[in-house]
């Protein structure tokens, strides 16, 4: 019998969700919608009769002091009955058969401990609009607002169900392709056609060896390869052979990254010698420094931005989930402690009107991404501490998502190793068609088309998985339980025993692996995506404590092989043996291609100031302040737990109403350690349009710089990078992410802060047929995220950026240049052109040092850096965060050259702080600084505004900061 | 010798279990982490504690809603066990998705005077949605209302940080808000929390207000009353003071450093929060 107990709010209370939608549609001008009203259900499906199912609704899905609720048996051929008579409209939506469904899956099991006999249990969303709301309105607002269609399906009217039975048996069927007759064309069309995503000299490659082994291949060999070799998992782009063309130079990288990024790092330890504080950079799933004498920490980001294109939530959730496993996966396991994220997305004010096809809403991709990284990580128990928005009309089809996260390792369990005869193990969630094709669809360029194509792609996570996991890792790490360790991510179990198993060999045994339903092929089980998985090598000795261990946190342990000396990958169904390639083939037999990179150095533009603006700067002041890049972030920020483990010292929010923008996070991750950790990240892609190099360079002085502003020991910061580009193949759009590569070489070793890891997403780009039929194409600003990694001794020497007492002088540490270009004062006036920022690190370098020793020694009462929106911005943010005023004299503002008020307000010149010091104080502090530019610019005051002295003396800025507040606040809150 | 000792009784989806212990053990009592499978194999084993804290987090995802498959665990599997615990003269504490199960079983607000409750019995009142519709984090200031919850004990208010989307109280009948006071179960209420030199800010209001406000409790507005609790409420105790459910985290103020403002105000040492564990502990000296 299936039975469907619909609960609705209670008459007395408000239907929150009916509001929202209302005002939707309302939005979208579908006027016909004038009434929606909500309900959730639960469908159940078993041997229980209507007394079992009032019960299950009364002690377990209905809270009845506010909701009501009521029971219907559903049968697939008559009319569905539902609380609602008066004829309205109805529409359900329901996941796709196979989508996970968290909530379905807790309630089964919470019946079943309550004795109610459920086989299956789903649940749906109802909705019922006025009668009169017109049909194609209605369809049109199911479909954009009520459901996405990657993951669910819209019934209109009633439920025609009788049973939610999904899955069939598998009949085992060997799949060989014919390969090895083909010619190019036919590869590339297979490659095409299975979203194999290889190219066609690999294809090539492919061939020749089947052919030297004599034999077709089989689907899920093919699988495997592809999976192995996507620029996903592999990297080929970026750690393959480039040849770079700068104006008259030509550099030729045999590994491009291993020559710029990594090489830094090389550069770095070795002069280091004895002091070097990296434990494991480069080769692991994320990178291990030194913390102190018995924790290290590592730290890792990822991106996943094609599934959050097309599925926001799933993207994002799954995009954290993917980025927690990743410490979890390094060494032998490290425990979470903090999450960052990084968003980039096209403004949300854009019209409805103006999307291409096949585009979903910025808005509701921001509020989607947001949802699934606050749904994740606030289930998992892992604070968000540290973010930032960037906004450009270029991310429109084509968002970034970029999600970190930051763990303790013990010392000492840094390394792992699989050895022949441990068994290949599988810890966690169960494996279903979730997912397919994520390492391959992540390379592949977007496409209006992707929506419906690669829905496949899209995977929904289960963070209390995750999270259970985790706890029964921990637990076996600390008994000694497994030698190695390695997430499932993309490329599911392929990815997973493929690389731990390559110094060995390894043979998989794919029925054994526990499945959400039947019906999966080998090649499926293979290659799912699906999520909250870990591989663990254990010694057969260890095996029956390991599996105690997970049951004792009710965590599914299987095991799926066993790692073996052949240095081949066996792969076995049942007795039929379906794969079997040569680890060296496979690792090492991708073509090494040669790409071309170009990169021509653009002459300098110069910027042309508007004459008739001179003088007036408020508006300017207040229009960056309420730019997206600058604004306040809060509604997003409130939505995170930057609480949890109850490390929190710096809060993104600070100062006197808990609301002023935080340079950077510190977190304490030991609760018996003073010693801190402080997260900060930069980015610019506005200074990318001008030249990536000085992009790359400004963010990592954005980034270290936001870390000392709270406290961070300038000496030992660790970096990560992300580059997330255009279409590489383009070798003018290779070309940038080169230059910027150089940057990061340069730079890393110059501010002596190693990169420990990093990772890259390429092709991102969105294409779609316009209006009137052409092919347009919109690829992503070059997009380098700098994440810093920090240390700080002691936490309770740490600092915030809000003004703390009135009569304190505001110093300005670091020399203001004419660096206008790529400025957020440009972009409000519509100017281009002018001087991207430079950064000078020797100047820089110590410059940090003194301000860290000077916040060491207590002279520090706020301090902030001066980023998008310079002087002026940090100014009103210090000003309004701490609620006192401040008057400043823009003429003693230390600089390069003769710059006017508007450079000196708006310049980003980088390396560049304010700081607050006492009165009593200044002959200390300019002792410190005194081969340092610096000067006094100011005061705070307890009268409520910030006023500016111009050159020529004339007050140029005089506001009220609840006006700077206001602007600063306004455009991000939302309902 | 040695302190009481302290059940944390972790389901999957507790996340706040470690800082929880951690607060009870520094005020000099042995905490212990105790998964509720565990308890479920073994319930006798909870007569070993003096204190049983369900801590925050999602226990079983809030799937359902918050706390209510643990707190369904409590009221069938454990309502023995439960039963015992709370005649003994002993202390039940719930933080956040704590709070919402120790409601959820029926546990709270009427502690073992209405102990095991039956199964489908109507809750007079339930944690649910913030009146916002989401998960909101912020720090809020209480005020200390019972005069005989052990907990709260020499407290008069207190500021704590709040992270939660289901921390709305609200009652089937207003009439029960008149008999928790009488009874004196009223715990911790929410409190303006407002700065001589603050400027205003937009996000006031915002979400703010609600329907079910009743004459002599007027509604504070987001983020003073962080969810429109009724009457404000953020903590509710049983008639004995004994057992205790409140939204705050207590767990996450006890350094100074935790506070979103200790370097305005210059806050060193402990938190304030360590107060709450402190009072538990000393109840069995």
């Amino acid at each position: 019998m299936l039975w469907d107990i619909e609960i609705k709010p209670a008459p007395h209370q408000p239907d929150r969700e009916g509001r929202r939608l209302l005002g939707e549609a309302q939005s979208l001008g579908l006027n016909s919608l004038r009434d929606i009203r909500t309900a959730k259900s639960f469908l159940v499906e078993g041997d229980l009769d209507a007394a079992e199912i009032e019960r299950a609704a009364r002690t377990l899905l209905v809270d009845q002091v506010v909701e009501v609720f009521s029971t219907h048996a559903l049968n697939g051929n008559t009319t569905q009955v539902t609380s609602d008579k008066g004829g309205n409209k109805l529409i359900h939506i329901l996941f796709k058969p196979g989508v996970t469904d968290n909530v379905a899956q807790s309630t089964l099991q919470a019946l079943q401990g309550h004795d109610l006999h459920a086989d299956r249990v789903a649940t749906c969303r109802r909705y019922w609009f006025n009668a009169d709301a017109n049909p194609d309105e209605l369809r049109r607002f199911g479909e954009k607002v009520l459901s996405n269609a990657a993951i669910e399906l819209i019934v209109e009217g009633p439920l025609h169900l009788d049973s939610l039975s999904i899955g069939h048996p598998y009949a085992f069927v060997l799949n060989t392709i014919p390969l090895l007759s083909m010619n190019t064309d036919e590869l590339v069309k297979l490659s095409r056609e299975g979203q194999l995503a290889l190219q066609k000299d690999e294809m090539l490659a492919i061939q020749a060896y089947f052919r030297e082994q004599g034999r077709e291949p089989t689907d899920i060999e093919l699988e495997t390869i592809a999976q192995t070799w996507s620029e996903h998992c592999s990297h080929k782009t970026l750690a393959g052979r480039i040849r770079y063309r700068e104006d008259d130079r030509e550099t030729l990288f045999t590994n491009m990254l291993k020559e710029t990024v990594f090489a830094a790092t090389m550069t770095l330890r070795e002069q280091a010698g004895a002091d070097d504080w990296c434990v494991s950079v480069f080769r692991d799933n994320a990178g291990v420094v030194k913390f102190n004498d018995d924790f290290d920490v590592c730290m890792k980001v990822e991106t996943h931005n094609h599934p959050s294109a097309i599925e926001p939530y799933g993207g994002a959730n799954t995009g954290l989930g993917g980025v927690i496993r990743d410490p979890l996966g390094t060494g032998l396991g490290a425990k979470p402690v903090c999450n960052t994220d990084v968003f980039c997305f096209a403004p949300p004010t854009m019209s409805a009107n103006e999307l291409p096809p096949g585009v979903l809403h910025p808005k509701a991709v921001l509020s989607g991404v947001v949802a699934g990284v606050r749904d994740y990580g606030n289930r998992m128990g892992i604070p968000t501490v540290n973010g930032s928005i960037f906004f450009d009309e270029r991310y429109l089809g084509n968002p970034l998502v970029y999600c970190g996260n930051v763990a303790m390792i013990p010392v000492g369990k840094s390394q792992k190793q699989a050895n022949p005869g441990d068994y290949i193990v599988s810890v966690g969630g169960r494996t279903g068609r979730d997912g397919i094709h994520g390492a391959t669809f992540s390379s592949i360029e977007l496409t209006h088309e992707s929506e419906e194509i690669s829905g496949g792609s899209v995977q929904i996570g289960n963070a209390i998985t995750e999270k259970m996991v985790l706890d029964a890792v921990l637990t076996a790490r600390d008994l000694g339980l497994y030698s190695a360790i390695t997430d499932c991510g993309a490329g599911g179990f392929s990815s997973a025993v493929g690389e731990m198993g390559e110094e060995t060999g390894a043979e998989v045994w794919l029925e054994k692996a526990p499945l959400k339903y039947d019906g999966l092929s080998y090649t499926e089980i293979w290659i799912s995506e699906a999520q909250e998985r870990m591989i663990l090598a254990v010694p057969p000795h260890q095996w029956d404590k390991l599996h105690q261990v997970c049951a004792d946190e009710g965590v599914e342990a299987t095991i799926i092989g066993q790692f073996t000396d052949t240095k081949r990958l066996v792969l076995k169904y049942d007795s039929h043996q379906v794969g079997d390639v040569s680890m060296a083939f496979l690792h090492d037999g991708r073509p090494k291609t040669v790409r071309d990179a170009v990169y021509r150095i653009p002459a300098e533009r110069p910027l042309t100031k508007p004459t008739s603006k001179i003088g007036s700067y408020e508006s300017d002041l207040k229009k960056i302040l309420g730019s997206g890049n600058v604004c306040s972030k809060e509604w997003v920020i409130r939505q995170y737990d930057h609480e949890v483990q109850a490390g929190s010292v710096v809060k993104p929010l600070v100062g006197v109403n808990d609301d002023g923008p935080s340079d950077a996070a510190v977190v304490q991750p030991l609760l018996n350690s003073k010693r801190g950790l402080v997260i900060s990240n930069g980015m610019n892609p506005k200074f990318g349009d001008l030249d990536p190099y000085w992009m790359a360079a400004s963010a990592i002085d954005e980034a270290i710089r936001n870390c000392v502003a709270v406290g961070a020991d300038p000496q030992c910061i660790a970096i990560l990078d992300n580059f997330c580009w255009g279409n590489t193949d383009r070798p003018e759009t290779l070309g940038s992410l080169v230059r910027a590569a150089l940057a990061c070489r340069d730079f890393a070793v110059a501010y002596r802060t190693p990169f420990i890891s990093g990772k890259d997403s390429l092709n991102n780009e969105f294409t779609y047929i316009d209006a009137e039929g052409k092919k347009q194409t919109v690829a992503i600003p070059a997009s380098l995220l700098i994440s810093a990694l920090g240390q700080i001794e002691n936490v309770a020497s740490a600092v915030t950026m809000d003004f703390k007492e009135p009569g304190n002088l505001i110093y300005l540490v670091g020399t203001t240049y004419d660096e206008l270009g790529g400025s957020h004062w440009a972009d409000i006036q519509g100017v281009i052109g002018g001087t991207v920022p430079r950064v000078r690190p020797e100047s820089a370098m110590l410059l940090y040092r003194q301000i860290h020793e000077l916040i060491k020694a207590g002279l520090v009462r706020s301090c902030h850096d001066l980023s998008e929106g310079g002087l002026a911005v940090s100014l009103a943010e210090s000003a309004f965060a701490g609620g006192y005023g401040a008057t400043c004299d823009l003429g003693t503002v230390p600089t390069e050259g003769d710059l006017d008020d508007i450079s000196r307000l708006f310049s980003e010149s980088n390396s560049r702080l304010i700081l607050e010091i006492k009165p009593e104080d200044p002959q200390r502090v300019d002792e410190m600084l005194s081969n340092i530019p610096h000067a006094a610019i100011g005061v705070v005051s307890d009268k409520p505004r910030l006023t500016v002295l111009g050159l020529n003396e004339q007050i140029i800025i005089d506001q009220a900061i609840d006006d700077l507040k206001t602007a600063w606040q306004k455009p991000l809150t939302w309902e | 010798m040695a302190g009481p000792k302290v059940c944390v009784l972790r389901a999957p989806g507790t996340n706040c279990d470690h800082e929880t212990a951690f607060a009870f053990e520094q005020c000099g009592s042995q905490a212990e982490s105790i998964h509720v499978f565990r308890l479920l194999e073994q319930p006798e084993r909870l007569s070993e504690f003096q204190i049983l804290c369900i801590p925050g987090g999602f226990s079983y995802g809030d799937d359902i809603g918050a706390g209510v498959i643990f707190g369904g665990q409590m009221r069938s599997h454990l309502a023995e066990a439960i039963g015992e615990f709370v005649q003994a003269d002993k202390l039940v504490l719930g933080i956040c998705n704590g709070f919402q199960v120790l409601l959820k079983s029926g546990l709270l607000p009427n502690g073992a005077a209405s102990w095991p409750p039956e199964a489908t019995s109507e809750r007079e009142a339930t944690l649910t949605w913030n009146r916002n519709g989401r998960y909101t984090a912020v720090w809020v200031k209480l005020r200390v209302e019972s005069e005989k919850c052990v907990f709260l004990r020499g407290i008069d208010d207190i500021e704590l940080p709040i992270a939660h989307a289901e921390g709305r109280i609200a009652v089937r009948d207003n009439a029960v808000i008149e008999t928790w006071h009488q009874n004196d179960q009223i715990a911790l209420t929410y409190q303006p929390r407002r700065f001589a030199n603050a400027p205003q800010t937009a996000l006031a209001g915002v979400g703010g207000g609600g329907d079910v406000a009743t004459d002599e409790h007027e509604l504070l507005a987001y983020p003073d009353n962080p969810n429109g609790s009724v009457a404000n409420i953020a903590g509710l105790c049983d008639a004995t003071g004994r057992v205790l459910g409140l939204m705050p985290h207590p767990e996450r103020y006890v350094f100074a450093t935790q506070h979103p403002q200790w370097t305005r105000r210059n806050l060193t040492g402990a938190g304030e929060g360590m107060s709450i564990f402190q009072n538990a502990v000393r109840y069995f000296e």
